[in-house]
């Protein structure tokens, strides 16, 4: 924290001391961007269980009265954090919308702040100068957390997957629950892939710690 | 409807304040020399019977042998419109002079061709990237820079450090 | 002499009022603002390059991401891009039907902006609900032509890709009669709202120096008095043959832009209708090879968007993919006098100035 310094009170900007220098502050981000592309060379593996033919329950998984409490808990009412980047932005809020109403699935709530949300939805492609941030904000959600790929170019880049500044799927920055594919997916299939979203987190045993 | 200057008719009314100024006229653009380009630019905008005060767009080509610099003109007034283009020589370091000092809105399309295309604008008040993250290796509009592997550009952003 | 200490906050690129991913990084000086540095390139997603592998056709729906709110207009210019590069006239009828697209996605834009505009301003979810409602039937009308919702690929060069179904007209008449009401409703409840005035009446002067200097263009330029639309100064398929007003501000504050934005959607309104009563019949697209080869050389058509003029600088080197796309994007434009805007301003007001801007990220990045 710097020391007071006089300043005058003129409009305009004249007579003040930058408190930062923009041309560090872009070093110090692109550091951030060009460490996150070394790192990012494996997708994170994909959780299983919605494969066609692996819908149904393993035999080998019991559910306890309370894991299904919590299950129905969790998924009748969660928060998405506003991530929307690009175009399915748009469909994302269009689908908050009186005509196609996620406020039906408890979901109405788009929180601007992370430690309050519980889902994240990433509409639209993500850049490399985007990802440390993506990356940051999906830390700072509270657990239990789930990640929606929500159209062609969070998946896998869309038609941007050979460019030099796209993430190629967002699988590479953070681990991603379900793959909604459109560009962009209409209203109604955000709707349904929230809904195998839901039906994902009704079969997940109650867990301590992060995952 | 608005009416295009063509190349012969924008570099005559150029001449007749900078003899020197025009370094070639192919269709409707006036090609300028590096040196007079602000004088003209300003010379453009302030008089009275030319005003051009509206930068519609300033952009660059890679042309493999040269970059070309390419400036859209609009004048409100007269509904008039002109092109002017710049060459710069040169892969290394390219280097054309900013138009800042004359309309505000040269500040972040400049930025803009001096991050893809590496042109540097002498003159800008604060010529920094603007599209891509600081310390991205090169700079990919221009017709060498055909990488998109995230993994090799990384590789590159460290062997240019 | 008060002792202060100036501090820099920053504001997004993850923030619900930043129309997307911009990052502004603002000196303040407890809540004045005393410089504003935007930072731009979190949705960079290198259209212009990879245009460069395209084909002419191709080039199309890669533009209906840039302007994702309004893609009719930029797809309809690269197709006058491409055919002026090319030489291809497109036949009465497609012209008539890019104008009707090319007005319903102004309503459609605006509908938008004026929404998210009023929830920044504070007035969380119920205006953008309305309008979104009017929008819906909008793009029920796009769906009912090309099947998409957002990204038509419908207006390409040499016309539209398909004529359209019987349907349509009915469905546009009973909008054309249902909308004007609508509109009025909004107006009466929002142009007198002491909150709305408080928040934009005298926030956000550009002066008309400023504007031109600065290459503002569509609502930001005519808020500031300039009378200046492309559609009645350099009229592109027939605009020049429909009686329509250009709305133009006095002050260029917020509050201008914010109507002016509204008077245009019932200028659109009447184009729409105009252009219904004249549809000629005939083909809706000229013969246009797969892969078009433009003679070598280049073209720059601008046209009026809803955020301002688009612009396309197409070079061509003769084969069949462009040797350079260039897309004069009007929101990246007008935020380049930021800076100028914001310094003096509260806090408070950089959301309201910023939201009047209307800007969209796809286009400022590209």
């Amino acid at each position: 924290m710097a020391e007071p310094r006089e300043v005058e009170l003129t409009l305009g900007g004249g007579g003040f001391t930058m408190p930062y220098d923009p041309a560090e502050e872009d070093r110090r981000e692109g550091r951030l961007v060009l460490d996150l592309m070394r790192e990012a060379r494996e997708p994170f593996p994909d959780s299983g269980g919605m494969l066609p033919g692996e819908d149904e329950t393993p035999q080998n998984v019991i559910m306890s009265t309370l894991d299904e409490v919590l299950a129905w808990s969790r998924r009748s009412s969660m928060w998405p954090a506003m991530f929307g980047l690009a175009c399915c932005a748009i469909e994302m809020i269009t689908t908050t919308s009186s005509r196609y109403d996620i406020s039906r699935f408890g979901m109405e709530i788009f929180r601007p702040s992370p430690r309050q949300a519980d889902l994240m939805i990433v509409a639209g492609w993500v850049t490399w100068k985007m990802a440390p941030v993506l990356r940051r904000i999906y830390d700072q959600m509270a657990e239990p957390k789930w990640v929606v790929a929500m159209g062609a170019s969070a998946m896998s880049g869309g038609p941007f997957v050979e460019t030099y500044s796209v993430v190629p799927g967002v699988n590479l920055i953070v681990p991603v629950d379900v793959y909604i594919p459109g560009c962009p997916p209409r209203p109604e299939a955000l709707l349904a892939g929230l809904m195998k979203l839901q039906d994902k987190v009704a079969r997940e045993k109650h867990r301590h710690g992060a995952r | 409807m608005t009416a295009v200057m063509t190349g012969p008719a924008l570099a005559e009314a150029i001449q007749g304040a900078f003899p020197t100024a025009v370094a070639e006229v192919y269709g409707d653009a006036v090609v300028l020399d590096a040196a007079a380009l602000v004088d003209v630019c300003q010379f453009l905008k302030d008089a009275p019977d030319l005003a051009f005060d509206y930068m519609a767009s300033l952009t660059a080509v890679d042309y493999l042998d040269y970059f070309e610099v390419v400036y859209h003109l609009l004048s409100l007034g007269h509904n008039r419109s002109a092109v002017l283009k710049l060459r710069c020589y040169g892969r290394k370091a390219p280097h054309a002079p900013s138009v800042t000092s004359v309309w505000k809105a040269a500040d972040f399309q400049e930025r803009e061709v001096f991050d893809l295309f590496g042109i540097g604008f002498d003159g800008h008040p604060d010529l920094r990237r603007i599209m891509l993250f600081e310390g991205f290796p090169g700079h990919p509009l221009r017709k060498d820079f055909l990488e998109f592997d995230h993994r090799k550009i990384a590789a590159m952003a460290s062997e240019a450090e | 002499m008060v002792t202060s200490n100036p501090y820099m906050v920053n504001m997004g690129p993850q923030h619900p009022s930043t129309h997307g991913v911009l990052r502004l990084r603002l000196v303040l000086d407890g809540e004045q603002v005393l410089r504003v540095e935007p930072v731009l390139g979190y949705l960079h997603s290198s259209k212009e390059k990879l245009q460069e592998e395209h084909t002419y056709l191709q080039t199309v729906p890669i533009t209906d991401r840039m302007d994702y709110l309004a893609a009719m207009t930029n797809n309809l210019g690269v197709s006058l891009a491409i055919e002026k590069l090319a030489g291809i006239q497109s036949p009465p009828r497609a012209e008539c039907l890019r104008v009707i697209m090319s007005e319903l996605q102004r309503l459609a834009s605006h509908c938008f902006a004026q929404g998210v505009f009023l929830q920044d301003l504070g007035a969380w979810g119920s205006p953008l609900m309305y309008f979104l409602r009017e929008r819906e039937q909008i793009l029920d009308m796009f769906e009912m032509v090309c099947g998409a919702r957002l990204t038509y690929n419908y207006i390409r060069p040499g016309g539209v890709s398909q004529d359209i179904p019987p349907q349509f007209t009915p469905a546009v008449n009973s909008f054309l009669d249902t909308f004007p009401a609508k509109l009025d409703e909004y107006e009466e409840l929002l142009w007198k709202n002491e909150i709305l005035r408080a928040r934009t009446v005298g926030v956000g002067v550009v002066s008309r120096e400023l504007a031109v200097s600065a290459a503002f263009s569509g609502p930001m330029l005519r808020a500031s008095g300039v009378q200046w639309d492309l559609r009645k100064q350099d009229p592109y398929c027939g605009y020049q043959n429909y009686e329509f007003d250009i709305p133009v501000g006095q002050t260029g504050d917020c509050f201008d832009r914010f109507m002016v934005r509204f008077y245009e959607m019932r200028e659109s309104l009447k184009i729409v209708r105009q252009a219904l009563d004249v549809l000629p019949p005939g083909e809706w697209k000229a013969a246009v090879p797969i892969v078009i080869r433009p003679p070598a050389g280049e073209a720059f058509q601008m046209i009026e968007s809803p955020r301002g003029m688009l612009g396309y600088y197409l070079v061509s080197d003769g084969g069949a993919n462009p040797w350079r796309f260039h897309v004069r994007a009007p929101s990246f434009i007008n935020l380049g006098a930021l800076n100028e805007m914001l310094v003096g301003t509260t806090m408070a007001d950089v959301v309201a100035i910023v939201g009047s801007i209307d800007i969209v990220m796809g286009e400022v990045d590209r």
